[in-house]
């Protein structure tokens, strides 16, 4: 079967939240189509639907009507050990507060999608230690969570994404509790996994940082796609945000 | 890597799975960075569980002390307050004793469901962040049974223990070193079993709520709160 080069379609998406006895509408019909192997960074201000958008793509949240595909496979249609098997095995996650499980070490971490997944003890171990070295804490497995810094901990969470070898890492905030340069250091990671790798990272921001190393930029704006750029347009856009700031 | 599975058929080996062993880890893991939380919200339950043995032992002392048919025990345990007719070769505990179990028991379990609802909420994130990386709902209930499973077996059988002990004790002072004769040693090793049961059911009762509470958690409210 030859691949197909979008990894993620939404289609006509929408969702309604109930708050009290009001309904929300936070997505107002989404159309978004992601290629394989990109960089995309969803952008927008709190509000606008970018997490719901986000919470989409990633399998954690269904649409109250529209279709998501990862993959081509329609995720409403999967059961709850489908789903289960996705978020192991398709799809990696970071988050803004990093999430690493603290009662285990960093490579008890890493290993812990592995275990799921269904490999031996002794090969989740030896992967775990290569992907800690891959980000650079080749030395610090042992170390628990409180034993680490908010960028090591975040290496930790990107080495646990890359685990199974996921199609897609989504990234939700990655840098929102990190300073500049540690934050920095995390997209220039994330990017490198990107090319080397391939796989697509999906990540859910308000950083402009994140500008310079996108393929894409999506832009959300009050449940609707705003506009989506790709890397050549952004330099020009780069310098308007600026001034909007 | 592996692709051909991309048109979407659920396949048997799609199967998440974790380890029975592995479960054990985490969960002796997860207990050990608690201690001190595990160790209160066991406390009520070795309280519980030692008043339970206390009361049974206490009544297999009795029992021991009746069957060497000698009228002056039977006559100290009358005044210590057993409820003996003249014929009576055998006691057991009292309603007023019995009803007071059942209230230190119901009150204990309580106690452990509130105790495990708040570790729930603890944990939220964990939980979901294990949810994310694709744990099922049963891992996480079998993680919380586990957990408490455990507990409550060393707190159940460390009541249990302190109870008789206690018990013991206590009768050896009314009555003399006579007790230690006529000690019926499986009659009481009966009731440090059964107070034992008693308690890790009550354990396992008093988290199963909390765990199906935490098994049912959507990932992404889990990612949701805010701490």
């Amino acid at each position: 079967m030859p691949q197909t080069t979008h990894i993620v379609r939404v289609s006509k998406v929408t969702k309604n939240f109930h708050l009290g006895k009001v309904e929300v509408r936070v997505l107002k019909g989404i159309d978004l189509e992601i290629e394989r192997g990109n960089y995309i960074s969803i952008m927008g201000p709190s509000g606008s639907g970018k997490s719901t958008l986000f919470n989409m793509i990633g399998g954690l949240d269904k649409p109250t009507s529209g279709k998501v595909f990862i993959d081509d496979v329609d995720i409403a249609q999967l059961d709850a050990y489908e789903l289960a098997w996705l978020r192991c095995r398709k799809i990696g996650y970071i988050f803004q507060t990093f999430n690493i499980i603290p009662v285990m070490t960093a490579l008890e971490n890493v290993t812990l999608p592995m275990i799921f997944a269904g490999v031996g003890n002794d090969e989740a171990v030896e992967k775990g230690i290569q992907l800690l070295e891959l980000v650079g804490l080749g030395d610090r497995f042992q170390h628990k969570p409180s034993e680490l810094s908010g960028g090591q901990q975040q290496r930790v969470a990107v080495a646990r994404a890359l685990a199974n070898d996921p199609a897609i890492i989504l990234a939700d905030e990655p840098t929102g509790n990190l300073d500049l340069t540690t934050g920095e250091e995390i997209i220039y990671l994330l990017k490198r996994l990107c090319r080397e790798r391939g796989v697509t990272v999906i990540s859910a921001t308000h950083d402009f940082k994140m500008l310079n190393v996108s393929d894409q930029v999506v832009w959300i704006r009050d449940g609707l796609i705003d506009k989506i750029e790709g890397r050549d347009e952004l330099s020009i856009s780069v310098g308007e945000i600026g001034r909007r700031d | 890597m592996n692709r051909k599975d991309a048109s979407g058929g659920a396949a048997v080996e799609r199967l998440v799975k974790l380890p029975f062993k592995k479960s054990l880890e985490i969960s002796i893991k997860s207990l050990r960075a608690r201690f001190y939380r595990s160790l209160i919200t066991t406390l009520s339950l070795v309280l519980a569980v030692s008043f339970l043995s206390f009361v049974r032992v206490g009544t297999d002392v009795a029992n021991g002390l009746l069957a060497t048919g000698d009228p002056a025990l039977r006559q100290a345990l009358v005044r210590s307050g057993y409820d003996l007719g003249p014929e009576d070769t055998h006691t057991g505990s009292s309603p007023k004793q019995r009803w007071i179990i059942i209230l230190s028991l119901v009150v204990c379990t309580v106690g452990i469901i509130n105790a495990q609802l708040m570790a729930v909420t603890e944990r939220f994130r964990e939980i979901g962040t294990m949810k994310c990386l694709g744990a099922l709902d049963r891992f996480i209930l079998r993680l919380f049974l586990l957990e408490s499973g455990m507990q409550g077996l060393a707190g159940a059988f460390a009541g249990a223990l302190i109870g008789a002990f206690f018990a013991v004790i206590g009768a050896g002072l009314h009555y003399g070193t006579v007790v230690l004769r006529v000690l019926p040693l499986s009659d009481v090793a009966i009731s440090v079993g059964l107070a034992t049961g008693v308690g890790c059911l009550l354990s396992l009762v008093g988290v199963l709520y909390p765990a199906i509470v935490a098994a049912r958690m959507q990932p992404v409210d889990a990612m949701r709160v805010e701490h």
